[in-house]
């Protein structure tokens, strides 16, 4: 016996598979009392819905919408609750780690310590990253090129809720049976259906795999719109560059993650029907997954990151009042990227012995993606280069997204040179390295796009002594969470380890505590800020066009009309508001009535019965299983027999909504 | 530096001309008028361009594991390049008769479309069920998906080839139930064309596959 | 190499306050320097670039920050500029030149695989190390001895280490002595490292491997000749055996495992354990190789499955307990595992590929296509 706890014994009932009551963690105190505050919170909000009668609206205005604004604020939506669940997980690491010193346990065991930085991993990749980008890319894509909505309003419903279908998944496993152990990227075989029994590694393919649909329907909607939706006078070279990025990331995407779609396949199909792709025996190869996965896991982090340039890109063009210096090497840069990031994969395990000519290759490529990135930073630099910078909240973010990410850039290319990644590699040096450029890159950046395009979708600014407050906090906060872990890598010390013997090490980790309590504190702010400047609406209101802006989206209402713009426009030049303002360009009064998608409940329907398949999946409850896929099926063909999908908004009403909108 | 100092400044813009200028562009010519056509098709390629990529993962897995027959049976064992050829036969011919069909649709022969699709869904079964004979077949011989990698990566691509055929199936017959309905409609054409690009697409993934798996290993 | 060692020397004053020990920027072996050395080339490189962007990121804003009392030099329609162009890919593109130079030098010097002995050391010693779950196990095939969590070599002499598992990927991490390589079940991977000082060094796994992971430490001694000597006598006189049968029991899962010796190792064991045939009725993976290469098993290898079974007899569940789960049933067609298990079935079979056949090759007899496969290149694809 290895450990005095043993798993529930794997049964089978015919009705309820492998579950059993076993499985329930009744005995984990720190689940029991999430458990208790999510039902308590859940409750809470049920009630207050019944109460003001919210549930209809709730359900025709937002659950079955096809409009591509809601939807967008939907992904952001899920994407903070999503990050609150991931910080919670991180908060606990940051604790043990603090406390597991030269013999102590801490306060997780190793059965639940794996769980929860698998969890961190997925939650925050999957769920906090993929969907913050995919909501600004929804929200704010389709208003730049001018488009009505984006070129399929029903997948792009669909997507969302696959997205959240996946995300429910995960949080299940908190409460019923267990997550997966294996770390964020599962490698075989111990992900494989021998070394990692019960349901926390099923829980990790249903979920991902169902998001994953969502994912990839979501990038094909994407291309399709830039492709075909542009307002007329729109050329590709006069995109915003924010738009630009989404089509190089929605190309990644569906380059990419197809990938991942096979992949895990594979290992489901190893771990639910003894297949032998990745197994010691039988002639499987585990390392065929791991270049797999880094094959679809590599152009994702780029996935994450370009369209994080994008909003950086619009903001320092705003705020420093200046057009972007060298938009065509802006374009071509972020196209070097999206060619480099497919082949540069190899870089994730220099240490599994390949030649060293084979590791060269990967590691100067590597290097090679660090030109056109630093390209991309001068670009910013010289566009705030004799501008007017104004040093609002969304400019703050931006700074400290150029310093951190410069900084997370060089380390990155330090692990990228074979000889030193050996001694680094799965230290907490490359622990520091990823936050520092996914904090610092993506976060950042998240967080300037979202002090900048909140006033475009609630026609009010966020307050900017709150939003200064999560800043600091935030950025204090991640220097003193992770310039400790950068120095315990160069102590070599090893990642995910739930204990360790060196006493010596136990100050950096309680430092690097102290930095998570303080990120805490600006996420608080950040929530805090959202409250004040809720209640706050009428002193922050703002009008259209607060900023100054240049690119299309501030050229309708804030927060704009669900036919985004009034007429359909044609646009002259790069920055097409911007050319707008200086001819005086007003829109038509003389309005027509415009052609709209109607909202469908099929997406959400579909999406519900995903959820209960791969619950079922996950629990070997095949009745349940086989139920649930046939009622995907007939909702959805039942769905291709709706002919009468779209209506027109009457010119009258245009004419109202534009009038209320001139008095705001 | 208070918010206050820039909310009070002034746009940075020149404007051009004093007067607003009410669809002053209204007069250029809409060179792109039809920009706004129809989505799908862009995006069903992009689609199928994805699905590629899928199976381009199935066919490295096959490429890499393809020779471990973990002291099992090989294609050689296996395979009878008659019943394969059949096989194949059967694809290829849907192939030309759901061509007949949007030849046909082309012509508004709603009667016509129909009768070429249902020939398809035919052969497009008749494949589908000589696939599951085949995978019964190995199943039964002890040569399932279990015994070796090779095999694992033979069930996993030609499986996957098969579940895409059997949803365009689900998909033609859907379709033909609504041309019935409705006609040849702008809708219903749209999706007939859409669906025809599927079918070819697993055609060209079954040459592929034929190649691939069958025809060069049992040389 | 000196200006660099000098700034080292520098930084570890700092951190020596700190009163921890920076494996990595203070190794105690020639491999550790060598990376050291371009970890430090590498930094001082980049911050040619880096430390500009830096400055600029926090200066221009400021500078051109839109309160500032004059103005006039605000230019709206600065947008391009051919020589800031120029600049801006040609300086990166210069230092990832230089780097790249670099890394290519030191990637091929500082290979893994490539053996020390251009170094003008003393004699290499031969290490077997495999990852178990979870604690590590090395063989000192030259002295026929083995440990457990516990690692002694004689220091300024090159090690070469073999490294493979049992079951799932670990990594051999000595940050003192230098960088890593994977271990992983079914294949065999090469590590060269060498302690140029005496010393205790910490070794782990580096990558995770379930619920005993963190316990997979241990203790690098470098000692001098003499002791080391000592040491493998003390453990030949004192020690069990590590024979076929030890190994196995020796394998099931176990956490945070004291050390422990081996006075003698069964002659090819670490070969059975890396072809994954130490059990009884197994075939090597060489020989499945061998005759996948040949045309595999036929359908009469079909009913042999449970032959080739390895993962399923280690089955765990999630706090680490093993899990029996029934042997693998033969699927019908073939002929069964009724014979396969016996070596005496070799005479009473026709078949050259039958799986008895197959069973009764010595995996230390034949030249194995997989050993020397690995060797060359262990990446799957």
């Amino acid at each position: 016996m290895a450990s005095e706890h043993i798993q529930p014994a794997e049964t089978f009932s015919p009705i309820f598979g492998r579950l059993t009551l076993d499985w329930i963690p009744i005995h984990e105190p720190i689940l029991i009392g999430t458990f208790a505050g999510v039902a308590l919170g859940g409750l809470l909000v049920f009630a207050l819905m019944t109460y003001f009668r919210l549930w209809v609206p709730f359900w025709k205005n937002w659950v079955t919408t096809v409009d591509h604004k809601k939807i967008g604020i939907m992904y952001m939506v899920l994407a903070f609750i999503m990050m609150v669940r991931g910080f919670a997980d991180a908060l606990m690491m940051r604790g043990q780690q603090a406390m597991a010193a030269g013999g102590s346990e801490g306060w997780l065991p190793p059965h639940h310590y794996d769980q929860v930085f698998t969890a961190h991993g997925v939650i925050m990749i999957f769920f906090v990253a993929m969907a913050f980008i995919t909501g600004f890319m929804n929200y704010v894509m389709p208003l730049q090129i001018g488009a009505r909505d984006v070129a399929f309003p029903f997948l792009n419903n669909f997507s969302l809720w696959m997205t959240v279908a996946g995300a429910l998944l995960v949080n299940i496993s908190l409460f019923v049976g267990e997550f997966a152990r294996v770390g964020w990227l599962a490698f075989p075989p111990l992900s494989g259906a021998n070394y990692s029994t019960g349901p926390g590694m099923d829980y990790y393919l249903w979920a991902l795999q169902i998001a994953g649909v969502g994912t990839t329907l979501s990038g094909i909607n994407m291309i399709a719109t830039i492709v075909k939706m542009r307002a007329p006078g729109m050329k590709l070279m006069d995109m915003p560059i924010f738009t630009w990025t989404a089509l190089i990331t929605n190309v990644l995407i569906v380059a990419a993650f197809p990938v991942l779609t096979a992949t895990l396949a594979l290992l489901t199909l190893d771990r639910y029907m003894d297949f032998r792709f990745f197994t010691n025996d039988f002639g499987g190869n585990a390392m065929m997954y791991v270049n797999l996965i880094w094959i679809w896991g590599h152009p994702e982090v780029y996935i994450l990151i370009i369209p994080c340039f994008g909003i950086i890109s619009e903001i320092v063009s705003t705020f420093s009042r200046k057009p972007i210096f060298g938009y065509r090497t802006m374009v071509w840069a972020t196209g070097c990227i999206m060619v480099l990031s497919f082949i540069v994969w190899l870089h994730h395990f220099f240490t599994m012995g390949s030649g060293a000519n084979v590791n060269t290759f990967f590691g100067i490529t590597t290097m090679i993606i660090a030109v056109p990135t630093g390209v991309k930073i001068f670009n910013w630099l010289f566009t705030m280069y004799k501008g007017r910078v104004r040093l609002e909240v969304p400019m703050l973010w931006t700074i400290g997204f150029l310093v951190t990410f410069t900084i997370g850039g060089m380390t990155g290319v330090m692990l990228a040179i074979p000889p030193v990644d050996f001694q680094l590699h799965n230290t907490l040096f490359l622990i520091a390295h990823f936050h520092n450029v996914i904090i610092g890159g993506v976060v950042f950046a998240v967080f300037a796009g979202v002090t900048y395009w909140w006033p475009k979708a609630f026609g009010f600014k966020l307050d900017e002594v709150w939003g200064k407050r999560a800043f600091w906090l935030w950025f204090v906060g991640f220097y003193v969470a992770f310039m400790p872990l950068y120095a315990l890598g160069l102590m070599g010390v090893t990642r995910r380890m739930n204990s360790y013997p060196d006493a010596a090490w136990q100050p950096y980790f309680i430092v690097a505590a102290i930095g998570a309590v303080l990120i805490l504190a600006g996420i608080l702010c950040n929530f805090m800020n959202f409250y004040v400047s809720i209640r706050d609406r009428k002193r922050l209101a703002c009008g259209n066009d607060p900023w100054d802006a240049r690119t299309l989206e501030w050229a309708t209402q804030s927060p704009p009309a669900p036919y985004n713009f009034p007429e359909d426009i044609s646009v002259v030049g790069r920055e097409a508001f911007w050319q707008m303002k200086k001819e005086n360009y007003q829109f038509s009064t003389d309005y027509q009535p415009i052609h709209m998608p109607k909202g469908t409940a099929s997406g959400v329907v579909i999406s519900a019965f995903a959820l209960i398949f791969g619950f079922a999946m996950v629990w070997y409850i095949w009745w349940l299983a086989i139920a649930s896929f046939v009622a995907m099926l007939a909702i959805g063909i039942a769905h291709t027999f709706n002919y009468n999908r779209d209506y027109y908004i009457p010119a009258d009403e245009v004419r109202q909504t534009e009038a209320k909108g001139a008095l705001a | 530096m208070s918010s206050a100092t820039y909310a009070e400044e002034q746009s940075m813009v020149e404007p051009l001309a004093e007067r607003p200028m009410h669809h002053a562009r209204e007069a250029r010519p809409r060179e792109d008028a039809h920009a706004h056509s129809s989505p799908t098709p862009v995006g069903f390629w992009i689609y199928l361009m994805s699905d590629c990529v899928i199976f381009g993962a199935l066919f490295a897995t096959y490429a890499v594991l393809g020779g471990n027959y973990a002291g099992g049976p090989a294609p050689k064992d296996l395979f009878e390049p008659g019943f394969i050829a059949i096989e194949t036969a059967l694809l290829l011919f849907s192939s030309v008769t759901f061509g007949l069909a949007m030849l046909r649709a082309g012509k508004a022969d709603t009667n016509g479309t129909l009768m070429w699709l249902a020939v398809t869904a035919l052969f497009g079964a008749g494949f589908i069920g000589m696939e599951i004979y085949e995978f019964n077949h190995l199943i039964h011989l002890g040569a399932g998906p279990d015994r070796s990698a090779f095999l694992s990566s033979f069930f996993a691509l030609v499986g996957t080839h098969g579940l895409h055929v059997t949803g365009g199936l689900i998909w033609l017959i859907t379709l033909m139930v609504q041309i019935r309905m409705h006609g040849l409609i702008g809708p219903n054409m749209q999706r007939l064309g859409t669906l025809s690009m599927f079918w070819h697409f697993l055609d060209l993934v079954w040459i592929g596959v034929f190649s691939f798996v069958y025809l060069v290993r049992l040389i | 190499m000196y200006r660099t060692r000098n700034l080292l020397l520098a930084a570890a004053g700092a951190f020596a306050l700190s009163g921890c020990q920076y494996d990595v920027l203070s190794p105690a072996g020639w491999v550790g320097d060598q990376q050291r050395d371009l970890l430090i080339i590498s930094v001082l490189l980049m911050l040619i670039v880096i430390l500009p962007v830096l400055f600029m990121s926090v200066y221009f804003p400021l500078k051109y920050r839109a309160d500032r009392e004059d103005t006039s030099d605000y230019d709206p329609e600065f947008e391009h500029s051919n020589k800031l162009e120029a600049v801006v890919w040609g300086v990166p593109i210069l230092i990832i030149v230089a780097l790249g130079y670099y890394t290519y030098v030191y990637t091929h010097r500082l290979d893994p695989y490539r053996p020390l002995d251009h170094l003008e050391a003393g004699a290499p010693v031969e290490i077997q190390a495999v990852s178990l779950d979870w604690k590590w196990l090395f063989i000192y095939p030259e002295q026929g001895i083995a440990s457990v969590n516990e690692l002694v070599v004689p220091a300024g002499r090159p090690i070469n280490f073999s490294l493979s598992s049992s079951t799932v990927m670990n990594t051999l991490s000595i940050p003192a002595l230098g960088g890593m390589v994977y271990s992983m079940a079914g294949m065999e991977t090469k590590l060269h490292l060498i302690a140029d000082e005496e010393g205790v060094y910490p070794g782990r796994s580096a990558h995770y491997s379930g619920p005993g992971f963190a316990g997979m430490v241990f203790d690098t001694t470098a000692t001098s000749d003499e002791e080391f000597d000592a040491w493998v006598e003390g453990i030949r006189a004192e020690a069990g055996p590590l024979t076929r049968e030890t190994y196995l029991a020796l394998e099931e899962p176990s956490m945070n495992v004291p050390v422990s010796h081996y006075g003698s190792v069964e002659d090819g064991l670490f070969g059975r354990i890396v072809e994954m045939c130490v059990e009884e009725g197994k075939v090597c993976m060489g020989h499945m190789m061998m005759v996948d290469d040949m045309g595999g098993g036929g359908l009469d290898g079909v009913g042999d499955a449970a032959a080739y079974s390895y993962d399923r007899a280690r089955t765990i569940d999630g706090f680490g307990n093993r899990i029996e789960l029934p042997p693998l049933e033969s699927h019908g067609g073939g002929h069964g595992t009724e014979h396969g298990t016996d070596h005496e079935a070799l005479n009473g079979t026709e078949q050259p590929n039958g799986l008895a056949y197959v069973l009764a090759m010595d995996p230390n007899a034949l030249c194995s296509p997989f050993g020397t496969q690995t060797e060359k290149e262990t990446n799957g694809i």
